[in-house]
């Protein structure tokens, strides 16, 4: 094969490198090569949001993303969540809200919302549903993403 | 020992969340789209690019010489064996080609890219044959016929007839006579069909899969395989959602078993997102022609009601959506006389199955927006249309659904008031002008929620065991697809056995391990698997204490569970621990027994028999939604701004859950009433991508209100009555009848789109009727 490249960055807070086809995509990087299977792959095609990570703070779709163009980022998915003795706030809502039906959306949701707060601590209901408009959940119908956004909100302010 | 246990607070009716929620948000489920086993091969389906075809020449040398290839297979390689209902679908077709979802060849390779490689190098030349696409033309003696030992292209009839329906006619003051159409949509479950198989040196199957129905899945995946359905073990990881799809065999599954079998390997089979627009079923779309009568007071006479049904190239689940739309058009409302008849017409469209709702979308759709035209016709509003023709609790529908605890009236009554309707239905009617208008609009219906009986049993078998420490494992047949059934039992059981929800494991993944279950479906999980556990817990909890009386020297009537004791029931006083109990049972010699129960629980409903009569389920439940929505006239651009819910559900068991099937059911029914529409034109689908298909997203849910109607229905658990797909099912005629209310269009060709709503104010063709 020719041109693979050698790309670097840090995931989940840990420094990694790894070489790729030009044409690969993050998402199937993060699955195969690191086998971190949070984010889905719902369409491929960037329409769905389920495939949701954080690359420099911003919510990407990974399976429109060259993996090639990870290098030198900070990428955090959903698996970078998972430490310490605590879920994290937005985490913990979902799970109080009833936000989780089959879960299939649920990583990238999550992700979603992890940037949307940081961004606007206090958004607004009509902020809140814009912010998902990305995302598709065949579910949950929406209602109870909301309310576990508006929560986790509440806590993260307060803590 | 004379610790006093607090009387607990009872589970039932309060929000628990899921227990596979942290699971979930953590990304730590996995899938079988996930999954990755030892040595296993990537499967991929060589569709064919042809609606009606003969195949001439299929060459796979080149494909099976790519390295790294394991096996490319054909028609020719497995038996012409069908599935699906008529089995008429053999897995991989030879020879002929009816629509554009054919699998005409599959290979299995090291990588996903080896495979598509191998795909792209088989070779197929066809000759085209005569196709056709609507259900009219191809009942015409000249149509190509596309199933030899099926003439006249008809796949299935449903008839019903009771009462005279030219004496209803006679007596009529009103006659309505209407045509809808009703489209394609289909599931968009987040999750991708997928499926993985493995063949043991034994040579049976296992078989990872999606299926919502393991139990008879094995029985109609057997035949296809050649092999025995004993030898098929189902192994069910969690789903990226279901919704009805996945209750059949497709396709896809026996030949990745095919692949398997061939390659000696673990074989795993992932759709893309385009496959699963185009090869996954869809809803059944209906051509409904209706007659129907009133009186000048507003009582129905007759219905006369005449479907046609796109069968597409093969048969599943789709074709026999009549059997539930017939128990609309019939019972929902006091209908003396009715006729129904359907049939189902081969042509070279894909094919549709089961979809929540199962024939009541469209039924409803047609019977909620022709009650409002029905009452506009004799002058009446309405609600008071509607309760003039609502049953009364006690009162037989024609098909023979025992409407015991009737809430129809209520449902309508109690969304009247709780909406202001009749006052604001009024007052838009009166606004003719301005670029936003609003509307208000009611629909109703009635769904069986006590399970269906369609198959010999309607039940669900249960087997609960305790272990020393009094933790409780809770094998049920029903399985879970992310609707929640797993939170359902676990309170159930722990409501019974006064343990905590922690103590509890359900355990419903595997079909070597778990009793019969017919499948989800049919809104009774909840009531059927919900029974089950409960009369298991009830058995378990029996022996316990026939076990404590003899070790504490108390009659067992006077004893309870509670707090993980047994307790003394008048004053709540602890006798002894439960794991203690159980300990002191289990190593009790000659004497010693473990806490092992098992129960199989059938409903009290019966199959239909001649003229489809029956009382099929073990409970019915009617809805009353009532839209509120906004109209812009530049536009046409409709936008959902309230819904109101009132349903009789019985009982709620779990508050968090049923809000949750009820906001899905939502959000699919506006979707169904506003925006997706799955465009098949001459065989082939337009729009395979969620660009082109539009699904709700959250800026389009509306506000939600709820009212529940709880009367405890006597046979359900704790009351309970199966609730989740009234709300896929009512949400789009209210839509529709409150467009009508805001702009004065019908619209009986749903989706009501921007462009259908712009032209029917501003001119141009595909509107709606004026
Ligand atoms: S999978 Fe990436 S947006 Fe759908
Ligand atoms: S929970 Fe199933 S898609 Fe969102």
């Amino acid at each position: 094969m020719s041109s693979e490249l050698e790309i670097s960055f840090i995931l989940n807070g840990q420094a990694r490198s790894l070489i790729v086809a030009p044409s690969a995509v993050a998402l199937s990087v993060l699955r195969d090569d690191f086998d971190l299977t949070a984010a889905k792959k719902a369409c491929g095609e960037g329409e769905c949001g389920a495939c949701t990570i954080i690359v420099d703070g911003a919510s990407v779709c990974s399976c429109i993303l060259y993996a090639a163009d990870l290098d030198g980022r900070n990428v955090q998915t959903v698996e970078g969540l998972d430490a310490g003795d605590t879920l994290d706030p937005v985490q913990a809502a979902f799970i109080e809200t009833g936000a989780v039906q089959c879960g299939y959306c649920t990583p990238g949701m999550v992700m979603q919302i992890k940037h949307l707060l940081a961004e606007n601590p206090d958004p607004d209901e009509a902020a809140i549903r814009r912010g998902l408009e990305g995302n598709i959940c065949r579910c949950t119908g929406y209602s109870k993403i909301i309310d576990a956004v508006k929560s986790a909100a509440i806590t993260m302010r307060a803590g | 020992m004379m610790d006093q246990i607090a009387e607990q607070i009872s589970l039932i009716g309060q929000r628990i969340p899921k227990p596979d929620g942290a699971a979930k948000v953590l990304g730590r489920t996995q899938y079988i789209n996930d999954m990755v086993l030892h040595r296993m091969l990537i499967g991929k389906i060589l569709r064919t690019d042809r609606v009606h075809a003969r195949i001439l020449r299929l060459d796979i040398s080149k494909a099976a010489a790519l390295p790294g290839v394991h096996a490319v297979i054909t028609g020719d390689d497995t038996p012409m064996i069908g599935i699906g209902v008529n089995k008429d679908n053999p897995p991989l077709k030879s020879g002929t080609v009816r629509c554009i979802r054919d699998e005409i060849a599959a290979v299995a390779a090291e990588t996903e890219a080896i495979a598509d490689q191998a795909l792209a190098l088989i070779e197929v030349e066809y000759e085209d044959l005569p196709a056709v696409f609507d259900p009219a033309e191809a009942l015409e003696d000249s149509a190509p016929q596309l199933h030899e030992d099926k003439p006249g292209n008809v796949g299935l009839s449903y008839n019903i007839s009771y009462g005279d329906i030219a004496a209803g006619e006679a007596e009529s003051d009103v006659v309505l006579d209407e045509t809808y159409d009703l489209h394609y949509v289909t599931h968009c479950c987040m999750g991708p069909g997928c499926v993985l198989a493995e063949f043991d040196a034994m040579g049976k199957l296992t078989i990872y899969s999606q299926t919502q129905y393991p139990y008879n899945f094995k029985m109609d995946l057997a035949p296809t395989l050649g092999i025995h359905p004993g030898d098929i073990r189902v192994i069910q990881p969690p789903v990226g959602g279901a919704f009805g799809s996945k209750l059949d065999v497709y396709p896809f599954e026996p030949i990745c078993a095919f692949l398997a079998q061939k390659t000696r390997r673990p074989v795993k089979l992932v759709f893309s997102r385009e496959e699963e627009f185009i090869a996954s079923p869809t809803r059944q779309p209906v051509r409904a022609h209706i007659r129907a009568g009133a009186k000048k007071d507003g009582t129905l006479t007759f219905r006369d009601v005449n479907c046609l049904l796109n069968n597409g190239g093969y048969t599943s689940w789709g074709a026999t959506v009549p059997y539930v739309m017939m128990r609309t058009f019939s019972g929902h409302f006091r209908v003396p006389n009715v006729e129904f008849k359907s049939t189902a017409v081969y042509t070279n469209n894909p094919f549709a199955g089961s979809f929540r709702g199962y024939g009541n979308v469209q039924a409803t759709y047609v019977t909620a927006t022709l009650m409002d035209k029905m009452a506009e016709a004799v002058g009446m509003n309405p609600i008071a249309f509607r309760l003039k023709n609502a049953q009364e609790p006690g009162e037989v529908t024609p098909q023979g659904s025992l409407l015991k605890d009737c809430a129809l009236a209520d449902c309508i009554t109690i969304a009247a008031e709780k909406t202001d309707f009749l006052k604001i239905y009024a007052a838009n009617a009166k606004v003719e002008t301005g670029r936003y208008r609003r509307g208000i609009g009611i629909a109703t219906s009635l769904h069986n929620a006590g399970g269906a009986k369609i198959h010999k049993s309607d039940g669900c078998g249960t087997i609960l065991t305790m272990d020393d420490y009094a933790r409780v494992t809770l094998i049920t047949g029903a399985s879970e697809i992310g609707q929640g059934i797993d939170a359902v039992i676990t309170q159930i059981v722990a409501e019974e056995l006064g343990v905590p929800m922690a103590s509890i494991t359900i355990v419903n993944d595997d079909s070597a391990i778990g009793p019969w279950d017919v499948g989800v479906h049919a809104s009774r999980t909840t009531f059927i698997a919900g029974n089950g556990a409960r009369r298991a817990a009830i058995k378990a909890k029996a022996q316990i204490l026939a076990a404590a009386s003899k070790e504490a020297n108390v009659p067992a009537e006077e004893m309870e569970l509670r707090g993980g004791h047994v307790v003394q029931s008048d004053n709540g006083v602890s006798i002894i621990r439960l794991d203690r109990l159980l300990r002191a049972m289990h190593f009790a010699g000659e004497d010693a027994e473990l806490v092992m129960v098992t129960d199989y629980y059938e409903p009290p409903s019966e199959p239909e028999g001649d003229n489809h009569y029956g009382d099929m389920s073990a409970a019915y439940a009617h809805a009353a939604y009532v839209a509120e929505v906004e109209v812009d006239t530049m536009t046409g651009h409709v936008r959902v701004e309230k819904m109101t819910v009132v349903q009789d559900v019985g009982r709620v068991v779990n508050g968090l859950g049923i809000e949750g099937q009820i906001e899905g059911g939502i959000a699919m029914s506006i979707g169904y009433g506003l925006t997706e529409d799955l465009r098949i034109e001459k065989g082939i689908v337009k729009n395979p991508s969620f660009r082109d298909y539009k699904v709700a997203t959250a800026p389009e849910m509306p506000e939600i209100a709820y009212h529940f109607i709880e009367n405890d229905t006597p046979e359900g658990p704790f009351g309970a009555k199966g609730i989740a797909e009234l709300p896929a099912i009512v949400p789009a005629p209210a839509i529709a009848n409150a467009v009508y209310n805001a702009i004065g269009v019908r619209f009986d060709n749903p989706p009501i789109t921007p462009e259908k709503v712009a032209r029917a104010l501003h001119g141009g063709q595909d509107g709606g009727d004026q």
